[in-house]
């Protein structure tokens, strides 16, 4: 980290669809770079000091909640576990995450694209018997192996970088895209969920579904959490071509 | 006006809410979430280290039970807590795990066998029973006997959060996002729900309901510097505040979390000790058996926060330019540990501060992490002064807690709550018929309307950012880990400035829906309020009690102390809270208070304990056969909702 400071310049998409008559439009801020700044620091150091309209959604600003995706220099990342310092001419360009209904500047709405994705896969155990256990006894054993690699596809934050990076999205509006492939893989792994092969082919066993992606992988570059897209799509073709 | 209808209305989307929801609906009543941001992305999630319920699976959990867990969460509160809350806790926390089990959270398991772990920065191998294999698994944490917090890698909070939320869209019930709670509607000592903010339209609507629990979380960002999410500024606490009916306790109760990364304070979990991380020094000096020859490392937080303090005043914190700070070693647990089990943390080394920790040490210092203090509430979870008006979680002083949490109890404490609550909650949306007059709506609407007219149309005022700002400075430089008088009556004095200040601000960007200045300027006063009942409260408590500790009080003073502050703003022109005291008799505890065991116990005694340590002495003579669930129904017998009263099993000893 150099001491030295440098002036760093942010080019913002501006636009606000609750105003009237607003335009889309770039507009230029000018921060001085501060040790350890990410674009989360400076991002506020702007709506504080300079422009108090900006939009822009932070919540734990740790990396953890997966609120703050946007375009940074034309990749989609998590903006508020990105150093400035990465940056060496000291230039960034910020666009909001394309394929979301933008709620202004550079806040989109991911909220209501992921709820309604978890409602077409049925995000939850399907077990009749789940509200029934009796939960004074000893819990259902599990295999220590199988937590753990549950716990890997469930580390998704959807954040939707790969729902802005997937160019069959782009063509296809009602794709489920990788986030709702990765919530599948998740469930179709776990014991407890009963559901049959059938009945998740049910759901993603179409052009919108898993048949649908292209295999650009665009998820599986942009995945801030690393997580292996392209092996569990892969995963859930193979599982669905073999339904009859 | 826009009226919207409910039976249960539930303020706040993290797990405490969630869970709220979850019990109402079950129960067949019409339910609705407000939340600030889509629920999944709430602070819940953050929780990375585990919950603590006392299952004992892992051998180094063997023999626990719900009163070893009970004694270690009053321990830890410093007897500041409610001993009837406390138990229904424990009582309740291995059903909340095990239903969580079952509807999807992948934790954690044991597997049979040798392992080798780090305790006393020694490796050790560890075996664990065959019978024990496939069931939940635990690590340790710091405050406890055994080790017994539940998790899922390190993101428990994220895989309950996801869980639940997952259950609350099975369920249908809808989580209205983006809506913020700006005022309780309240007639006659009763709630009846509140006017929501649309933070995309700017909208005022009316949510009007028969019962309204406030799950907003904690306050931690009335301080500059806090592990917390930017969205815990405590608004719920506030709302309930300006009610001037329900009553905020123990408001000066902040826990400040040893290991914060610097200069940005995001949290690094204390797994990292619990798994056998070391403190170092400037000089790479372990420092802490010095202080906690037994607990080490794993001393209560706010002893370890304290110690920490006190070795960087004797010179010999790591200088930066953001001041001093320690150093926290998890080299000694190794790639594969690390990589699997603190992965967060690593990311957060990695992205944040450019270091790898499996090499290299994490700078860290004390930050403010927890709000033990908020809505007062009867067990049941109600405010007792103003009816209808419930709360669950951070946002609440049910008072599990009292002056300090231990490690995994909070999360513990949101599904638990939100079990029990939810349940109270359900009965009293079945006992009592909605019935609130329009007007009384329309009162609340118009004032509300009227304070943001009035902030749209000043020209000339105070800067919501800057008002801010100096507010998170005085509550970072006078009222932190430690405290005196001087510096608290200061603090107070220069809150009651910002407080008149905040009478007065003006917008730079004057439009009514979607506006971030906006917004603050419709939160900042209100924190600023919460911030006076901090300070104040801290200001008149003159003891130490857990996280509560004054440089010109270092007894902790059961005497004349050991009772739980009650803030009310009932006067809106007033600059101060007012303040009262409720105290905890000693004569009903299970376990009357005692010393916690650190450093030297300058306990000021209450006379009660000594009669009350005979009395139970009394009673276990008398009562030679009885077991410790019949015992702890001689000594402290409480109500809990019919559902949760069953005994839990554990391998080894069946519901014994």
């Amino acid at each position: 980290m150099s001491d030295q400071e440098r002036i760093l310049k942010f080019q913002i998409f501006r636009y606000n669809p609750q105003k009237k008559g607003d335009k889309p439009r770039m507009v230029t801020y000018e921060v001085t770079e501060a040790p350890g700044m990410t674009i989360f620091i400076a991002l506020n150091d702007i709506r504080e000091h300079q422009d108090p309209s900006l939009q822009f959604d932070f919540v734990c600003r740790a990396g953890i909640c997966g609120s703050c995706a946007m375009v940074v220099n034309g990749q989609p990342t998590l903006a508020c576990r990105t150093l400035t310092s990465n940056y060496e001419n000291g230039e960034i360009k910020l666009l909001p995450l394309p394929g979301f209904e933008l709620i202004g500047d550079l806040s989109v709405n991911t909220g209501k694209f992921m709820r309604a994705m978890s409602e077409r896969v049925e995000s939850w155990i399907h077990d009749q018997n789940a509200d029934k256990v009796n939960f004074e006894k000893l819990e259902e054993r599990m295999d220590p192996d199988v937590a753990d690699q549950i716990y890997e596809l469930e580390r998704c934050v959807e954040c939707g970088c790969c729902v802005s990076a997937c160019a069959t999205k782009r063509m296809r509006p009602d794709f489920l895209s990788a986030v709702g492939f990765m919530r599948l893989a998740r469930f179709a792994l776990d014991p407890r969920d009963k559901r049959t092969d059938q009945e998740f082919y049910e759901i993603m066993g179409d052009d919108d579904g898993v048949f649908g992606c292209m295999t650009l992988l665009g998820c599986e570059d942009y995945c801030p959490k690393d997580l292996p897209h392209q092996t569990q799509i892969a995963y859930l073709r193979r599982k669905m071509v073999f339904v009859k | 006006m826009k009226v919207i209808y409910t039976d249960s209305l539930v303020i706040g989307g993290g797990l405490a809410g969630l869970r709220v929801a979850i019990a109402s609906m079950q129960r067949g009543f019409d339910t609705i979430v407000l939340s600030l941001v889509p629920a999944k992305r709430s602070h819940s999630a953050a929780a990375q280290g585990g919950m603590q319920a006392s299952l004992g699976a892992t051998i180094k959990g063997d023999g626990d039970d719900e009163e070893i867990h009970f004694g270690d969460t009053v321990r830890g509160s410093d007897w500041g807590c409610d001993q009837d809350v406390a138990r229904m806790f424990v009582n309740t926390a291995p059903k909340a795990i095990r239903q969580l089990s079952a509807w999807g959270v992948p934790w954690s398991r044991v597997r049979r066998g040798d392992r080798e772990v780090v305790i006393n920065g020694k490796k050790v191998t560890i075996t664990e029973k065959n019978e024990a294999h496939g069931l939940i698994t635990a690590r340790d944490f710091g405050g406890t006997k055994k080790w017994r917090t539940c998790y899922t890698s390190d993101g428990a909070g994220h895989t309950m959060l996801y869980t639940m939320d997952n259950k609350a869209i099975q369920m249908g019930i809808p989580v209205h996002e983006r809506k913020e709670a700006i005022a309780l509607i309240h007639e006659d000592g009763v709630c009846y729900g509140a006017i929501v903010r649309d933070l995309i339209t700017g909208e005022l609507m009316a949510y009007v309901a028969k019962a309204t629990t406030i799950a907003t979380g904690g306050y931690g960002r009335l301080y500059a510097i806090s592990t917390n999410a930017v969205i815990s500024e405590g608004i719920g606490n506030a709302i309930a505040l300006e009610t001037g009916i329900a009553t905020l306790g123990n408001m000066e109760a902040v826990q400040f979390h040893p290991t914060a990364i610097v200069p940005v304070g995001i949290l690094t979990t204390e797994g990292c000790r619990g798994d056998g991380g070391l403190l170092l020094d400037k000089d790479g000096y372990r420092f802490m058996p010095d202080y906690e020859p037994d607990k080490k490392e794993l001393a209560s937080r706010d002893v370890v926060s304290r110690r920490m303090t006190e070795h960087m005043r004797k010179g010999k914190g790591v200088p930066s330019r953001y001041g001093d700070h320690l150093w926290l070693d998890i080299t000694l647990l190794g790639r594969k540990h690390i990589e699997k089990n603190l992965r967060e943390v690593k990311e957060i080394c990695e992205y944040f501060l450019g270091i790898d920790p499996v090499e290299e040490l994490i700078p860290v210092r004390p930050t403010q992490h927890y709000s033990m203090g908020g809505i007062r509430t009867k067990a049941s979870g109600e405010s007792p002064t103003l009816k209808g008006l419930f709360s669950a979680g951070e946002a609440a002083c049910w008072d599990m807690h009292g002056f300090n949490r231990l490690g995994g109890n909070s999360v513990a404490e949101t599904v638990v709550a939100g079990m029990i609550v939810g349940e109270y909650v359900a009965d009293y949306c079945e006992q009592n018929p909605l019935n609130v007059s329009t007007s009384t709506i329309q009162h609340f609407m118009k004032q509300e309307e009227k304070k943001i007219s009035d902030l749209l149309v000043r020209d000339f005022g105070e800067n919501p950012f800057e008002l801010k700002a100096a507010m998170q400075k005085i509550m970072m430089d006078k009222v932190g880990i430690f405290r005196n008088g001087e510096d608290l009556e200061q603090a107070v004095e220069d809150l009651k400035v910002l407080n008149q200040r905040a009478k007065k601000i003006a917008l730079r960007n004057r439009i009514s829906s979607s506006n971030p200045e906006l917004v603050e300027a419709i939160r900042v006063p209100k924190m600023i309020k919460l911030a006076l009942c901090v300070a104040y409260g801290a200001w008149l408590r003159t003891e130490s009690r857990g996280a509560h500790s004054r440089e010109d009080y270092l007894e902790r003073n059961d005497r004349d102390w050991l009772k739980r502050t009650l803030t009310t703003w009932k006067d809106d022109s007033a600059d101060l809270p007012e303040v009262s005291y409720e105290d905890l008799d000693i004569m009903k505890m299970e376990m009357p208070p005692g010393s916690r065991g650190y450093g030297v116990d300058n306990t000021v005694h209450h006379p009660d304990t000594a009669r009350r340590e005979q009395e139970i002495e009394e009673i276990k003579k008398a009562n030679p056969g009885a077991d410790r669930f019949e015992l702890q129904q001689l000594l402290n017998p409480i109500t809990i909702p019919e559902k949760f009263k069953g005994k839990n099993e554990r391998i080894g000893r069946g519901f014994k």
